[in-house]
């Protein structure tokens, strides 16, 4: 008889369970998380959850009965500290707790820890970052006070866009602090940048740009030692923001402490290959903790490391087919979304490497699509409140066609129409 | 509570209670309940919770609003006359809905 530990509670370790039990083992599954929580979904947090629509019940990935009924035994509120493995391939994984877990095999579904920011202040009562359930839990309350006016949100990715969205549709008077020259800078190309620049402008938020921080400033400690509340933010050169809250979103690091104390390659992330193997060939690693080599079948090489629900749950299916000695590789088209605002983005595809873009439709209309190509071919989209033309990309990419340029930039036909064959492979 | 009976493609039929302001995907799949992926969690996104509303459900939840029924000409089995994404349906109190959903969702 086997048994899998699985360490990491979230979107990918619940999917890799269900996967396993979908594709009939009957062995065994432990799933360890180290939030006191129930598996839970995370992309809400940075949006419904803020804005005080959601209850703890709504972002719940499974019920108590769904674990009970399928056998997976859930450990909440306990970390994995060592794990030692035998060259069998057995091993004992000991817990904060004291527990000590058996298991035949292991998967690693660790995610990332949020990036914390190394800067004087972020000790101030009202400076809050937002990853985790106890995070937003912190966070909803204190933007619900009246007193919370000034909202600073640090950092123009999709956390902090998302966060400072909910913050203004509450009513605050909220300023963006990026430190680059443009927002989502990592993820997007600049039209989509700049349409999200000028969208947050209308709606009434300040976007500083290219803003370097010098530190948070904050009241003294009051006599009985309680900490001082935040003030504002402090730029480096010499600009102060006043601010009664302080969001940081600069980003997450993944959870690899793991895999290096197994000696299993490490390199911005668990190392995995297309089946979600580790570099031992036994452990299996997915969701944001592990790098992969790139999924999409559209000549681009390299690593990449992708944070987001399907990527959560695509890898979890084919590590757990993977565990069983099956073959699985990963095949499906990754995508991503963000609500911001009225704002629907959906991002299909991954742009790494592209080479040319389209820009189909007006972006003042707040209606439009950033199409990407590389070679000729289409390899990813951002659609901004064009879910039609969202789904006819995805569709397309995912059956390896593509969508000429001129046709993409010609709104008088829907893009569903313009779909034709890939003229030629792309040399890997 | 709301109830919703969830019939598979394959004629199988589950039933979950939901709670009032739920979505008829979110106790599918909170339940594991085959037929409903729900990969974005309800915030019509993805088009993974498409189903059929059956006939004596119709007049209890109506049709799609303007997203929804843009989403639903991608979804991966054709729409029909009767089809919504669940996320959008939300229970009301004491109601009992009907659902069939389709033979894929990806």
């Amino acid at each position: 008889m086997e048994t899998t530990l699985i360490v990491g509670a979230c979107q990918a370790g619940v999917q890799l369970a269900a996967t396993l039990r979908d594709l009939g083992d009957t062995d065994p599954i432990v799933m360890i998380g180290e939030e006191a929580h129930r598996p839970y979904q995370r992309p809400p947090l940075s949006k419904g959850w803020l804005k005080g629509e959601l209850e703890p019940d709504d972002v719940v990935l499974r019920t108590r009965q769904w674990f009970a009924d399928r056998e997976i035994a859930l450990i909440a509120g306990d970390r994995v500290v060592t794990i030692h493995r035998e060259s069998n391939g057995t091993g004992i994984a000991q817990t904060l707790g004291g527990r000590q877990i058996a298991f035949t095999r292991l998967a690693l579904t660790t995610g990332a820890a949020v990036r914390r920011l190394a800067l004087p202040g972020t000790d101030y009562r009202g400076v809050h970052y937002l990853r985790d359930a106890d995070d937003a839990i912190a966070l909803g309350p204190a933007l619900a006070e009246p007193g919370a006016e000034r909202v600073v949100v640090i950092g123009g990715g999709f956390i902090g866009l998302e966060a400072a969205s909910a913050a203004r549709q509450l009513g605050k008077h909220v300023t963006i602090v990026e430190g680059t020259g443009r927002l989502i800078g990592r993820v997007v190309a600049e039209p989509t940048s700049d349409f999200y620049l000028a969208a947050h402008r209308r709606r009434g938020t300040e976007v500083l740009l290219g803003a370097r921080l010098a530190r948070i400033l904050g009241e003294d400690a009051s006599a009985a030692g309680r900490r001082g509340s935040v003030t504002g933010v402090e730029l480096e050169d010499g600009r102060v923001i006043p601010a009664d809250l302080v969001v940081i979103g600069i980003g997450v690091l993944p959870r690899v402490e793991l895999a290096v104390q197994l000696g299993l390659e490490v390199a911005g992330g668990i190392v995995v290959d297309e089946a979600c193997r580790t570099s031992d060939g036994r452990t299996v690693a997915a969701g944001d903790c592990a790098i992969m080599p790139n999924p999409y079948p559209a000549g681009v090489g390299g690593m990449v490391r992708i944070e987001s629900v399907n990527n959560a749950l695509e890898q979890a299916k084919v590590a757990a087919a993977t565990l069983l000695g099956r073959d699985a590789a990963y095949v499906s088209v990754p995508w991503f979304w963000s609500d911001q605002a009225d704002l629907k983005l959906q991002i299909a595809g991954l742009s790494t490497g592209y080479d040319d873009v389209v820009v189909r439709g007006d972006p003042d209309a707040e209606k439009f699509a950033v199409l990407y190509y590389r070679d000729g071919r289409l390899i990813a989209a951002d659609c901004v409140n064009q879910p039609a033309e969202f789904l006819a990309i995805k569709q397309a990419l995912s059956k390896g066609k593509t969508i000429p340029s001129l046709a993409a930039a010609d709104t008088g036909v829907p893009l569903k129409q313009s779909v034709v064959d890939a003229p030629v492979a792309l040399a890997s | 509570m709301s109830t919703v009976v969830y019939t598979a493609d394959d004629g199988s039929v589950t039933t979950i209670e939901g709670r009032p302001g739920d979505s008829v995907m979110e106790p599918a799949v909170r339940n594991g309940v085959p037929g409903i992926v729900g990969e974005c969690g309800g915030s019509l996104s993805c088009a993974t919770c498409h189903v059929f509303v059956a006939p004596e459900t119709q007049a209890l939840v109506g049709g799609p609003g303007d997203l929804e029924d843009e989403m639903l000409d991608g979804t991966a089995v054709d729409r029909r006359d009767n089809s919504r994404l669940s996320c959008q349906i939300t229970l009301a109190d004491g109601c009992e809905y009907h659902v069939t959903t389709p033979s894929g969702q990806l």
